[in-house]
């Protein structure tokens, strides 16, 4: 055993309404920057459709995240090491950015210093890549918002994997839920293996997957490799960037920028203990709907003697250990068992994990009647199929999924039953194994969801192995030189470019 | 000091002089600079045939130089290789390697120039850095009608007699190559320009050529705040990670 903490990620999809907070801050605090106008390291896609970038579950067309070969041993789908060198000259698994977007602007500018004209002046758009007129918005980071776009196109989406999707095009029938992403900092990340500059790596303390950004070439495979297309190719520096996890903000104990500004409180951080000398095995499981169960099996129990013992031998501080017994995410990931990781299937073990959204009764409009299960309802009959879901969260292993949205219509029925009947309800609480004090707490932390309770990060112990004094005065967060912000405007190696998205605006 | 002189003789000391210590001292000072800058992302048409083409044939034209020019022809003479035979297999092998560069960097220079796309986003040193490759892969290929005048392969010998003269710091160098075609001496003077400006351009890219990637113990890499081991095979084992001290300034070579 060799423990390893790492600070966890939980979205509560039952309670996120697709405001764009989260992603609006983190484009505001991390890629306002020229070369990533198009990066989004936070999006929130409405599901069902084909996301941003385009098809990016699709691995058969992307070639991202890792396969199990025959011997059992597993390796990136972009294949063994001397193949993803192959690529290097033109990558053949890298989409375009018009398969994100391309990024535009307005020229707002024109709105003010237009003539009297017979019309209203208006601000049209312009690519910010070449700084040229664009007639028409092709597509956008988030073109499907509430089921934009025709059923048509939007059924592409991968998760209709093994779905009559004929139904849902209907107007009765449709469904939808959003689903913000970011990276998922995963136990077993196929970017890191796929980078030949060996730039990208993973933090020993917390688990964060960084890229070292003076080591980075812009070979550009992590790209490809990563399954959730979570890296992005900086076009004007020539590197590779990714969601840092707010680093900074998390050695200090604060939460990552989008989870401070979820106005939903939808977010959880919390330490997670995992065993590292059981990822590969647990990468490797054969069947694709184990590798949930296999994910669980690697977390330990931070409450267990032996654990405990074992993590303070390899350097696990006592506030990690502290933090991991209040962890939200230990308690919905493995104590309740409502939360899953995004697409255990391509078996990179990601650490940001979603509690799937109840929606409304399906039947219930058509027949008149509910089905029901006891007295809750079925949750077969919720608006978004169960297959869905399980194709999204757990390889398609459909009975995790049912007994984490049973348990959560359960506490509703509780909590309905303790504060509109006064009277505790032990029987709807056992019938979906849990406890009255299981559902209390449940309601504590998915219901009311304090601050305190949401967020509990213990800081890192920089001072260890840092002297302050050496870094007094130093910029915090730089990109090459000093406090150099990643622009070279003189120098002899700088990438001086010309000036292409010109603001100032024509009057045409 | 005549004219050939300070371009034969000078003039590659100047060259590689800049080549080497530019090169240290951008990889030193300036490593978020050092990078590929590939244009992939921004448009995929004509890169893919174009980049494969180009490097390809620029890889062989740049082994065959390097093998041609600086192995000693005792070594040749050593293996009863003739001169004339050695003349042909740089001429064929150097004119096949050239003529896919020239289809790929043809690609590549009317997708940088034509391409609104690419075009925008080029530094004035992306387009320069292409065009004068054209030209010298132009100028390469020009000289294989003036060689095969002289098939016996001893005006080749010339410029073996040169290169490894200006490396092992032989006095009077220049005289080996002065009174050969001018085609040769352009070619020459262009190469050498190439090596002066290397360190300024996105050719830097090709000193990382990341070949190490195939000898990584493992997949998975993580790096650590702790104080190490000195050796890492002290550590123990962990799913096929190797793991590298963190510690600031951040070790670009790690105890892996």
């Amino acid at each position: 055993m060799k423990v390893r903490a790492q600070i966890g990620m939980v979205l509560n999809l039952d309670k996120c309404i697709g405001c764009h907070t989260c992603s609006v801050t983190c484009k505001n605090v991390w890629t306002t920057r020229k070369g990533v106008e198009y990066a989004w390291f936070n999006n929130v896609e409405t599901k069902p459709g084909i996301g941003y970038p385009k098809d990016w579950e699709n691995q058969k067309r992307w070639n991202g995240g890792w396969v199990r070969k025959p011997n059992g041993k597993i390796e990136p789908k972009m294949g063994a090491k001397w193949r993803i060198l192959a690529k290097i000259f033109a990558n053949p698994d890298l989409p375009e950015i018009d398969d994100y977007y391309e990024p535009f602007d307005f020229d707002y500018g024109h709105l003010q210093s237009a003539p009297e004209m017979k019309a209203f002046p208006t601000a049209r758009p312009r690519s910010q890549i070449t700084g040229q007129r664009m007639e028409k918005i092709e597509w956008g980071p988030n073109w499907e918002e509430i089921l934009g776009g025709e059923f048509a196109k939007r059924k592409a989406d991968y998760n209709f994997e093994g779905i009559e999707t004929e139904i849902y095009g209907q107007f009765e029938n449709t469904f939808m839920m959003y689903l913000p992403r970011l990276c998922e900092h995963c136990l077993n990340p196929t970017c890191v293996a796929a980078c030949p500059s060996g730039a990208i790596y993973k933090r020993e303390e917390d688990g964060i997957v960084l890229i070292d950004q003076d080591k980075c070439r812009g070979w550009r495979m992590c790209v490809s490799a990563c399954p959730y297309k979570k890296i992005y190719y900086n076009w004007e520096s020539g590197k590779s960037e990714k969601c840092t996890f707010c680093f900074p903000r998390i050695e200090v104990g604060q939460p990552t920028v989008c989870s401070e500004t979820c106005v939903g409180r939808i977010r959880y951080l919390g330490v997670l203990l995992y065993d590292a000398d059981r990822i590969e095995a647990a990468a490797a499981t054969p069947d694709e709907k184990d590798l949930y169960q296999a994910q669980l099996d690697i977390f330990l129990d931070p409450s267990d003697p032996a654990v405990i013992d074992q993590a303070r031998r390899d350097g696990v501080p006592e506030a990690w250990l502290e933090a991991a017994r209040r962890s939200p995410v230990y308690k919905m990931a493995i104590d309740w068992k409502v939360a899953f990781p995004l697409h255990p299937e391509y078996r990179t073990l990601p650490m940001v994990w979603y509690v799937p959204p109840l929606s409304p009764i399906q039947s219930a409009a058509s027949s008149g009647a509910l089905a029901m299960d006891g007295e809750m309802p079925d949750v077969k009959s919720l608006r978004i199929p169960v297959k869905y879901l399980a194709n999204l969260l757990t390889a398609g292993n459909e009975p995790p999924v049912v007994q984490a949205l049973e348990r959560m219509l359960a506490m509703r029925s509780y909590m309905r039953a303790r504060t509109v009947d006064g009277r505790i309800d032990h029987a709807i609480a056992e019938r979906v194994g849990l406890t009255a004090a299981h559902i209390d707490e449940m309601y504590r932390y998915m219901a009311i969801a304090n601050y305190e309770d949401r967020f509990v990060i213990p800081t890192t112990h920089r001072e260890t192995v840092e002297d302050a004094y050496d870094i007094k005065g130093s910029c915090g967060f730089t990109f090459g030189n000093g406090c150099s912000g990643g622009k070279t405007e003189l120098g002899l190696f700088g990438p001086k470019t010309r000036s292409r998205a010109k603001t100032p605006m024509e009057v045409k | 000091m005549d004219l050939n002189q300070i371009a034969f003789g000078v003039y590659p000391y100047i060259a590689l002089a800049v080549l080497v210590l530019g090169s240290v001292i951008r990889f030193d000072r300036e490593p978020y600079t050092w990078r590929s800058g590939s244009s992939q992302l921004l448009r995929r048409k004509q890169l893919v045939m174009g980049s494969v083409l180009f490097h390809l044939g620029v890889l062989m034209i740049f082994g065959g130089h390097f093998v041609g020019l600086l192995t000693p022809i005792w070594v040749f003479d050593a293996l009863h290789v003739p001169h004339s035979a050695k003349q042909m297999l740089a001429i064929v092998a150097g004119g096949l390697a050239g003529a896919l560069a020239l289809v790929g960097g043809g690609l590549l220079l009317h997708r940088r120039l034509f391409d609104p796309r690419i075009r925008k986003t080029s530094s004035f040193g992306d387009t320069a850095i292409l065009v004068i490759l054209m030209i010298q892969l132009l100028l390469g290929l020009s000289t294989i009608p003036v060689s095969l005048q002289h098939r016996d392969g001893h005006e080749m010998l010339k410029f073996m007699q040169w290169a490894q003269g200006v490396f092992t710091f032989q006095p009077g160098v220049a005289g080996y190559v002065a009174d050969v075609h001018w085609v040769f001496k352009a070619h020459l003077m262009l190469g050498m320009t190439i090596l002066l400006v290397f360190p300024f351009t996105r050719l830097v890219h090709m000193l990382s050529a990341p070949i190490w990637y195939l000898n990584r113990r493992g997949w998975q890499l993580v790096r650590t705040r702790r104080v190490l081991p000195r050796r890492a095979e002290t550590l123990p084992p962990v799913y096929s990670q190797s793991i590298v001290a963190a510690r600031r300034p951040t070790p670009l070579k790690g105890a892996e």
